[in-house]
Order: C-alpha cells, then sequence, then structure tokens
C-alpha cells in the first residue's frame, strides 16, 4: 500500500486485487523455487509447532501462559526472511513464530515451554521470553510495549558502529496505547535511528478490539513524528515482503525510522487461558481462517506457480508435524534446571567468576 | 595530592573512561549544551563530542529503555537521571529490562549499563524530588548499587561501574556536590562490594554510607570531644555487592551497632542490615540493634523541618548515646 495511507477498509480491500503485483515484485520475484518453499515450510513449521505446544498445555506439561501466533504466521516469516546480517529484531509476548523465523531449532523452544534445563533460556523465560542472540533475535518480553524502547536501543548501537542494519521492533496493536512506544517513536525520529516498529495489528489488544482501545489510525500515529509509515495485509507472505523491504532499505541505507502497521489476525485467545467467548464471534475466526489463512493463501500462490505440487504439501505438512512431535519428546525427556541452577544467569560477574572485579556479597541467601 | 569536589571527581572518571573506551557514552537530560543540571558534566561535550555526549528530551523511560537496548549490543551508556527520583516513570525498564534480561536469556545476554544522577533529600524540593531507591533498586537481584561518600570513592567506583558488565545504579547527592577531597592524580580503582572503614573506633560501630556516612563522621568526633565515645564508622559504599565482611569485623571489635541511612525505615537497607548482623554476629552483641533512618513519611517542604527529619549529626549523636545506654 502507498505511504500516508488512511488505511481505510477500501484502501485495505484494494489492496487484495495487489495481489500479482506483490508476487511480482522484485524482492519477491527474485526468490528462487527452494527458498520459496523454504518460506512455506516456516510458516508450516510455526503452526506445526504451536498445535503441539498446545496440545502439552493442555496436558498440563507447560505452566504459565502461552499465547500462540496461529494465523499471523506469514508476518514473521515474510519479515525476518529479509534479515541482513546486521539485522536485528525484537518482540513481545507472542514470541515463537519470530524464534522460528530467525532459525531456532524446534528443540529448545518446546523444552524452554516445558521449564527444561535444555531450553533456549535454559528454563528460566518460558514461552514469553525466547531469546537468540546468535540470530539477532533479542526476545521475546512480557510487558506490552516494553519491548519499543529495547529495540530502538540496539537501532542507537547500529548506528553509533556505523553498521547498515536495522532494527525490526514488533508489538501487537494493543501495545500503540503505551507511554514507552511513544517515546520510543519520537527518540527514533528525533536521532534518525534505523528502526522500523511493526505493529501486527490483529485487531485485539487482549480481550478489547482495536474499536473500543485505540482513538484515530495506528500506524498514522507516525506522522506525528514525522516519521514515514504505511498499512499493509499481514495474510500474504508477498505483500509483507513486498512492503517491509522498503523501510528497511530506508532504515539501512538513511537511517531513517519508519512505523508499518500489519493487519493480521490471531486464531486462539489472547493467551490459551483466555476462554474466547467474550469479545468477538465465532464466525469472525472461521472467516478468516476459510479466506485469509496465510500458509493456505500461500500454498495455493505457489501451486498456482506451480513451485509446489500436492504431494510436496503433504510431505512438508507431515514432516513439520513430525519434528514438533520430536521436540515434545525432547522435551520431556530432557531434566529440569537444578535449584542451584536458580542463582546462575542472574550477574555476568557471578557467571564468570574468575573475572570477577567485585567484593561482597551478590545474593542474600 | 589535588583536591577536588564530588562533582568533579565524577567528571574526571566519566572523561577518562570516555577516553579510555569508544564505547561509553553519555546520555541525559541536559547533560550536554547546559552542561548537565548539577553541572557535573561541564565540558565534556566541547571535548568529545554530540556522539559522546548526548542530550535527551525528558523521557526516562524512553532513553533509560534505548540505552538498555544498546547495552545489549556492547555499548556502555552511563545515563544521567537528572533526579534518581524520576527512576518511577522508568521503572520497566530499570527493573524489569536491564536487571531481568539476562537471567530471562538463560545468561546470553549482559547489560553493561551505568545510571547515574543524584537520590537525596535535604534540598527543599518536596516529596516528589527526594527519593532514596537504593532498597527499591537492591530488592533486584541483577541489579547493583553504590553510593558513594567521598569525593575520592565517587570516582574510583564511577570507573569500577562503567567497567563493569552488570548494570550498575549510582547514586550520587546534591548535598555532596560541592564537598572537597583528595584525589590521586594516578588512575585508581575502588571496587564495587568493598566497605571502608572511614574512621577507627572501640566503642560503637556506625554503620553507615552516602550523606548519612558523613554527618556519622561529623557525629563522631562530636561523641569523642563531649561524650569520650569511640565510634568505628564503616561507610558501606556498596549497597549490592555488600560487604559484610568488613561490618562483621567491626562488630566484632566495638560489639555495638547503630546503623544510620537516609532511607525510609520500612524495608530500608538498615532492615537488611540489621537481620544480617543478628544472624551472623548474635553472640557479639552486647545491645540490640540501633537505628536511625528518615523519620517515616513522605519528604516534607518545610526546610527546617525537613533538616530534622533527615539524619543529621545531632539526631546521629543521641542516637549513639542511646545505643550505648541499652
Amino acid at each position: 500500500m502507498s505511504k500516508k495511507s488512511t488505511a481505510t477498509p477500501d484502501e485495505l480491500g484494494s489492496s487484495l486485487h495487489g495481489k500479482a503485483s506483490h508476487a511480482e515484485a522484485a524482492v519477491n520475484s527474485s526468490l528462487s523455487k527452494d527458498q520459496k518453499i523454504g518460506l512455506y515450510r516456516l510458516m508450516v513449521r510455526i503452526r506445526r509447532f504451536e498445535e503441539r505446544s498446545l496440545r502439552a498445555y493442555q496436558a498440563k506439561k507447560i505452566g504459565g501462559f502461552l499465547h500462540l501466533y496461529i494465523g499471523q504466521e506469514a508476518v514473521a516469516v515474510g519479515c525476518c526472511s529479509l534479515m541482513g546480517k546486521d539485522d536485528h529484531v525484537i518482540t513481545a509476548y507472542r514470541d515463537h513464530g519470530h524464534a522460528i523465523a530467525v532459525g531456532m531449532e524446534l528443540n529448545p523452544l518446546m523444552a524452554e515451554l516445558y521449564g527444561k534445563a535444555t531450553g533456549c533460556s535454559k528454563g528460566k523465560g518460558g514461552s514469553m521470553h525466547f531469546f537468540d542472540p546468535s540470530r539477532n533475535y533479542w526476545g521475546g518480553h512480557g510487558i506490552v510495549g516494553g519491548q519499543v524502547p529495547l529495540g530502538t536501543g540496539l537501532a542507537y548501537a547500529l548506528k553509533y558502529k556505523g553498521l547498515k542494519g536495522a532494527c525490526m521492533t514488533f508489538m501487537g496493536d494493543g501495545a500503540v496505547n503505551q507511554g514507552a512506544v511513544h517515546e520510543a517513536y519520537n527518540l527514533a525520529a528525533l536521532w534518525d535511528l534505523p528502526v522500523v516498529f511493526v505493529i501486527e495489528n490483529n485487531g485485539y489488544s487482549m480481550g478489547t478490539s482495536q474499536a473500543r482501545s485505540s482513538a484515530g489510525d495506528l500506524a498514522r500515529r507516525a506522522d506525528a513524528y514525522h516519521m514515514d509509515w504505511g498499512v499493509c495485509d499481514g495474510h500474504d507472505l508477498y505483500e509483507v515482503r513486498a512492503n517491509m523491504v522498503r523501510y528497511l532499505d530506508r532504515a539501512r541505507e538513511k537511517c531513517k525510522p519508519s512505523v508499518v502497521e500489519i493487519r493480521t489476525y490471531r486464531y486462539r485467545g489472547h493467551s490459551v487461558a483466555d476462554p474466547d467467548n467474550t469479545y468477538r464471534a465465532k464466525g469472525e475466526v472461521e472467516e478468516y481462517r476459510r479466506t485469509k489463512d496465510p500458509i493456505q493463501v500461500f500454498q495455493d500462490l505457489l501451486l498456482a506457480e506451480k513451485v509446489l505440487d500436492a504431494a510436496q504439501v503433504e510431505k512438508i505438512d507431515a514432516e513439520a508435524r513430525a519434528e514438533a512431535d520430536l521436540s515434545a519428546e525432547f522435551a520431556e525427556a530432557s531434566p529440569y534446571p537444578s535449584i542451584d541452577d536458580v542463582q546462575k544467569d542472574v550477574y555476568w560477574e557471578a557467571d564468570n567468576p574468575g573475572e570477577r572485579t567485585s567484593g561482597g556479597r551478590l545474593f542474600f541467601n | 595530592m589535588p583536591v577536588l569536589q564530588y562533582r568533579e571527581a565524577i567528571r574526571q572518571a566519566l572523561a577518562e573512561e570516555l577516553t579510555r573506551d569508544p564505547n561509553v557514552v553519555v546520555l541525559g537530560e541536559e547533560v550536554a549544551q547546559f552542561h548537565g543540571a548539577y553541572k557535573v558534566t561541564e565540558g565534556l561535550l566541547a571535548k568529545f563530542g554530540p556522539k559522546r555526549i548526548v542530550d535527551t528530551p525528558i523521557s526516562e523511560a524512553g532513553f533509560i529503555g534505548m540505552g538498555v537496548g544498546a547495552s545489549m549490543l556492547g555499548i556502555r551508556p552511563v545515563i544521567e537521571l537528572m533526579f534518581w527520583s524520576f527512576y518511577s516513570v522508568a521503572f520497566d525498564q530499570i527493573l524489569n529490562n536491564a536487571a531481568n534480561v539476562r537471567y530471562m536469556s538463560g545468561g546470553q545476554i549482559h547489560c553493561p549499563i551505568v545510571i547515574r544522577g543524584p537520590a537525596n533529600g535535604g534540598t527543599n524540593v518536596g516529596a516528589t524530588h527526594s527519593h532514596t531507591p537504593e532498597n527499591v533498586l537492591a530488592n533486584h537481584p541483577g541489579i547493583k548499587v553504590v553510593v558513594p561518600a567521598t569525593p575520592y570513592d565517587a570516582k574510583g567506583l564511577l570507573k569500577s561501574a562503567i567497567r563493569d558488565n552488570d548494570p550498575v545504579m549510582y547514586l550520587e547527592n546534591t548535598m555532596l556536590y560541592g564537598d572537597k577531597g583528595e584525589v590521586p592524580e594516578e588512575e585508581y580503582l575502588v571496587p564495587l562490594g568493598k566497605a571502608d572503614i572511614k574512621r577507627e573506633g572501640k566503642d560503637l560501630t556506625i554503620v553507615s554510607y552516602g550523606r548519612a556516612m558523613v554527618q556519622s563522621l561529623a557525629a563522631a568526633n562530636v561523641l569523642q570531644q563531649e561524650h569520650n565515645l569511640s565510634v568505628e564508622v564503616v561507610d558501606l559504599r556498596s549497597i549490592r555487592p555488600l560487604d559484610m565482611d568488613t561490618v562483621l569485623a567491626s562488630v566484632r571489635k566495638t560489639h555495638r551497632v547503630l546503623v544510620v541511612e537516609e532511607q525510609k525505615p520500612f524495608c530500608g537497607v538498615g532492615a537488611q542490615l540489621a537481620y544480617m548482623i543478628q544472624s551472623e554476629a548474635f553472640d557479639e552483641l552486647d545491645a540490640p540493634i540501633a537505628r536511625l533512618s528518615t523519620v517515616d513519611a513522605p519528604s516534607i517542604y518545610s526546610p527546617p523541618v525537613e533538616e530534622e527529619q533527615l539524619p543529621n549529626p545531632q539526631r546521629i549523636i543521641k542516637a549513639a548515646i542511646a545505643a550505648m545506654a541499652s
């Protein structure tokens, strides 16, 4: 969609008719057949991983909250597929999709959900706190909007070091009303930081619809900070990539921040604990799933392009289910952290006693 | 040895670390063009330029959170809070993000950030500007907290804090900025977590830190001269990590303890200290542990009354005499 869109339903509709043009955008037409299949496979792996984690949660293998990304897969996969070596990602607590999209393996992710020592955060973070700095993935943060200043800081560091990278700072539509988000917008625009603020608008901040929680258009608030902004649909992976590449390039090349609102939808409740029967109609979920499911949409595109055939679709799905099952077996068989592990990974100095320079007690029991 | 003001000692530490490490950046409200609200950063902009000395908008959650994020990628931000009291609007960034991100990532990340600024009462600025949050900060594992009382300690502790790989909260005091003291010309560091005996004595141990420690020294002189009491003053300097060995050694020597703190008493640093002293040196004590804190109410504006609300030499003398009589 064009920049400075007013993001009316009409314009959103018009973007749907532009599907072919998104596929033809250079960033998409240059993809090899294998790359396209790779992106499709990533979305399927995210879906099957989360469905498997839901079963584990229902079997009480997983504690706390479980915020599922099902329905939103094309956003994380589309955005993260554009990452170069100096591009970074940070997001909120609905973080499984981004973790898999940046390349994290399923075993440590499932083990983290199970609270096991083999988890990606050694069982110390849980569902909301997946991290992998080696893949430029900075979490996984629990407080709505709290990660947005951090992402701005990652961008600040990139600029300070003279690196041509960008930080994609994801947030949900509920986060846009947090003060920290606006403070980060101001700093990013004031100092020309290479950050792309990505609002994953799934229509509901927890159980409150956008209409009942946010005044005006979400991305348009960027106007007040003289930031570039845009809106696009998030169920078409090609569309996500065709839009995001412009904002990422602008951040990398010109050190200019922007706000991109990607309209998406979640099939499950805010978290699995949300009974999801008070604030939206079941038919709404069904309608989206039937017409805009991101995996189905991309599968249809790739089938039409003859990149995929039915047998391959079946194989990819079977492999993803098997991989998710194996990750659950891995998690099940893994040990829990020990009580001694509780006080590790608190202070860098305590974890590196040979390099400790301070004296005194760091812990008090 | 050169004599420097407390603020000049902090400035020297900043300048030396800015020179030593190109990843050190000073950010805060009015730290550059204005030279700092309390002139701590005076002259640094001219010397290091706007990339290293950065004026921020009044936006503590924004720029502190930004500093935390930048530190995760290897920048070493030294962030000035005009008043530590303003930490409350950045609480989530400091005590959720900086404190927890190492833990939640299973040790994959560390945050080498320093947040510094004054945290004290006594300047008649009312309750919102007079917070002393060292107890609140130290209640969060992952965070380190230091409170320097002298120019020598201020410089040495800040240099250590900037080199530290964990987030360090550095609490200054506007009432001490003009205090003078000897600061060596050659480079030195004061390690975190090392208390210092600022005055030796045999009858009573006063455990204190920050301006309350300076006032305790003044009180100790009067107690010696007018009451023939020999008071040992232990300056904690660092709240977390905490040097209990030095505290306990002094308790074993004097057998009586008075904790003096510019803190509201409930769940204050003194409460933790008293618990640890009785737990680890119960048999060494000849009397209950005494404690002098700020009078338990929001900070009053009225200038002469605020002086009485805070610890001051007269209140300390009275508390010390009572501690000896118990």
